[in-house]
């Protein structure tokens, strides 16, 4: 076997999963956001009528009409897009600096730093998320405690609004923030810090010169990490969120759970999917320019 | 220390004066640099000599500001150091992996130091294309790091330690990362460059040929402390210790006991030699312990029957080298010498392994050291 098959045959084995994983699931989707809602199973129309002897492509445009006439829809898109992007810059303030203490750290306690970063995963998600209801509801932990050392008098909103999900989602996502950039940031040669320092750079402008700029890949992987699953989240909105918490991963659980309107539903989760290709060419595009 | 021009004497006063510096990385563990005082005068090619773990990079250190001494004071210019952080120091660093930084060009890398001192862009576009023609590197200027070869990144690295035009430079293990042929080529390129700039410069390495062929003064470093100060000829010629004769060079080493002295002379009884050696040095009380010295160039094979030192041997091995040939020779007692011989014709007949030969060195040829 010839070397370019040898490293074909290596790429293949990705390229079989992803076709079966993704591309195949994907493809059932546009299917049935292209079909009509019935009462039946399954619960939408098929895409080839045989119906009267004769074959036809049986396409239905409604879901997307609904799509792009309902303000619902836009709407939970956007607010989506919002909380993702500011979930992201928050993850981004408090993991920048978690991932750099750590790799400042003495070489001893950086594995068990690295460790307690990943620790909740091994707790199940729902719990986590629920155990925020605790600590942010009107009698609950963070208000308790706020109201016996006298710092307010009467109990604070936190949970069922926007301040909510965002601490949900910051909290949840942080990790995905801080491993990439700790991945990045251990690659830093110091050397190149104490030649920055030489040629006449404070330390501040050092990290802002040297480090900043060769920790981008990671700021990128990490945006992405964060930012791409934070769109369709709907776990979070449905517990910690409220009425104007809307968000477009809680519109398409409704479509499908509550609606079984499995082609509106479909149509969101097309829609999504064409949307976070966006973002993610043009951060490609970025890191391309960055490094050529 | 003897200075070649008067006019550099007359600045001698030292541009860098290191005094008593000490450095322990942790308490009670061995001192990475001990008690070192040195004296360097401005326009001066300097090199600091020891094997690894000797302590000069931790100096060399000491001086850019990326660590503090324990002990002892650095005055540059006569301004003492101390508390002084490496972006005020008017120093500059080449370092040994080159540390460019790999999201800027060449130009990018060599005028990053003028644009944190605030020049206006046209001087700075004007001094890095300067530095750049000085290091041969003009038509590169706009390539990445990833994008040069190992010789061109460190012309980079040195034409961005030489852009601020500081007085002092510190190249650590400056041709280290090089391949063999451009480490010889751009010793020569180093030393010019230096010259032509007229720079200080303050070289570690751990290589003795590259220490004696580029720098002017040169101190040999052992265990924190430097052991030896002196031009390349008298670190070579005339060390002070077993340790300097072994590491500079190769050297051959007798164990003996002064028998006498006179005119100028001492008889050392030497086992390992076989015979009483007599050797050029002034007069030892009789009965002390010595070592005898002698570079492998420097003794004779066939030697007239009237010379001395003339010691008897069979040759172990021989190893032809192209300019010269090194034989191993045992003497009857059983010691190794190495002795080199220069190809002087191109049909020079070896030695053969295995032959008996006669040895010779000349009493100026050996130096007297601590047994």
């Amino acid at each position: 076997m010839s070397a370019a098959l040898r490293r074909r045959a290596v790429l293949a084995l990705p390229y079989a999963w992803l076709v079966l994983f993704f591309l195949v699931p994907f493809l059932i989707s546009l299917k049935i956001s292209v079909a009509e809602s019935v009462i039946g199973i399954p619960p939408y129309s098929a895409l080839i009528d045989t119906a009267g002897g004769s074959w036809g492509l049986d396409l239905s445009g409604e879901s997307y009409r609904r799509l792009f006439t309902d303000d619902l829809y836009a709407v939970a898109y956007l607010n989506a897009i919002k909380f993702a992007a500011v979930s992201t810059v928050f993850c981004l303030l408090l993991g920048y600096p978690l991932a750099y203490g750590i790799v400042r750290a003495p070489r001893r306690f950086r594995s068990l730093l690295l460790l307690l970063v990943i620790l909740p995963f091994w707790t199940s998600f729902l719990i986590r998320v629920y155990a925020w209801i605790g600590l942010l509801k009107e009698n609950g932990l963070i208000n308790n405690v706020l109201l016996t050392l006298g710092l307010i008098h009467q109990p604070l909103i936190l949970l069922n609004n926007a301040f909510a999900v965002y601490v949900g989602i910051v909290y949840s996502y942080l990790p995905f923030m801080v491993l990439p950039l700790y991945a990045q940031l251990e690659k830093l040669d110091p050397a190149l810090l104490e030649a920055a320092a030489d040629l006449g750079c404070r330390p501040w402008r050092a990290f802002l010169r040297v480090t900043l700029p060769l920790s981008m890949p990671g700021i990128a992987a990490g945006a992405l990490l964060v930012f791409i699953p934070a769109v369709g989240e709907f776990v979070i909105p449905s517990l910690l969120g409220g009425p104007d918490t809307l968000m477009i991963g809680k519109v398409l659980w409704d479509e499908f759970f509550a609606n079984h309107d499995w082609p509106m539903a479909s149509a969101v989760a097309v829609a999504m999917l064409v949307l976070l290709l966006l973002p993610m060419g043009l951060i490609r595009r970025l890191l391309q320019g960055e490094t050529a | 220390m003897s200075s070649p021009e008067p006019e550099r004497s007359a600045k001698a006063a030292s541009y860098l004066r290191i005094e008593g510096v000490g450095k322990r990385f942790a308490p009670g563990a061995a001192a990475a640099v001990d008690g070192v005082s040195l004296d360097i005068a401005a326009g001066e090619f300097f090199a600091l000599l020891g094997p690894s773990g000797c302590g000069k990079t931790t100096l060399l250190r000491l001086l850019a500001g990326f660590e503090t001494p324990d002990a002892g004071r650095i005055l540059i210019d006569g301004v003492d150091m101390a508390g002084v952080p490496p972006y005020r120091r008017p120093v500059n660093m080449m370092f040994q992996s080159y540390a460019l930084f790999p999201h800027m060009t060449a130009a990018e890398n060599v005028g990053f130091g003028l644009r944190q001192d605030g020049l206006p862009k046209a001087e700075i576009a004007a001094r890095v294309a300067a530095m750049l023609d000085l290091v041969k590197l003009g038509p590169l200027a706009r390539r990445k790091p990833h994008q040069l070869s190992g010789g061109e990144r460190q012309r980079v690295a040195l034409a961005r330690a030489l852009a601020q035009e500081p007085k002092l430079v510190l190249l650590d293990e400056p041709l280290a990362a090089l391949d063999r042929k451009l480490r010889e080529e751009t010793r020569f390129e180093l030393v010019r460059i230096q010259q032509r700039v007229g720079v200080t410069f303050l070289m570690v390495t751990h290589d003795q040929e590259e220490a004696m062929s580029m720098a002017s003064r040169i101190a040999v470093m052992s265990d924190g402390r430097i052991v030896q100060l002196g031009t390349p000829q008298q670190i070579y010629e005339e060390p002070a210790s077993r340790f300097v004769a072994d590491f500079i060079g190769a050297v051959n080493l007798f164990a003996g006991r002064v028998a006498g002295a006179a005119a100028g002379f001492l008889q050392v009884d030497s086992a390992e030699a076989g015979t009483t050696l007599v050797v050029e040095h002034a007069p030892l009380p009789a009965g002390s312990e010595v070592a005898i010295a002698v570079r492998p160039e420097k003794i004779t094979l066939a030697p007239a029957s009237t010379a001395p030192n003339r010691l008897v041997g069979r040759v172990r091995g021989a190893a032809y080298r192209g300019e010269a040939s090194t034989y191993e020779v045992e003497l009857a007692g059983g010691k190794l010498l190495r002795v080199t011989l220069p190809n002087t014709g191109r049909r020079t007949e070896g030695y053969a392994t295995g032959q008996g030969v006669m040895l010779a060195f000349a009493p100026a040829a050996a130096v007297v050291l601590p047994p």
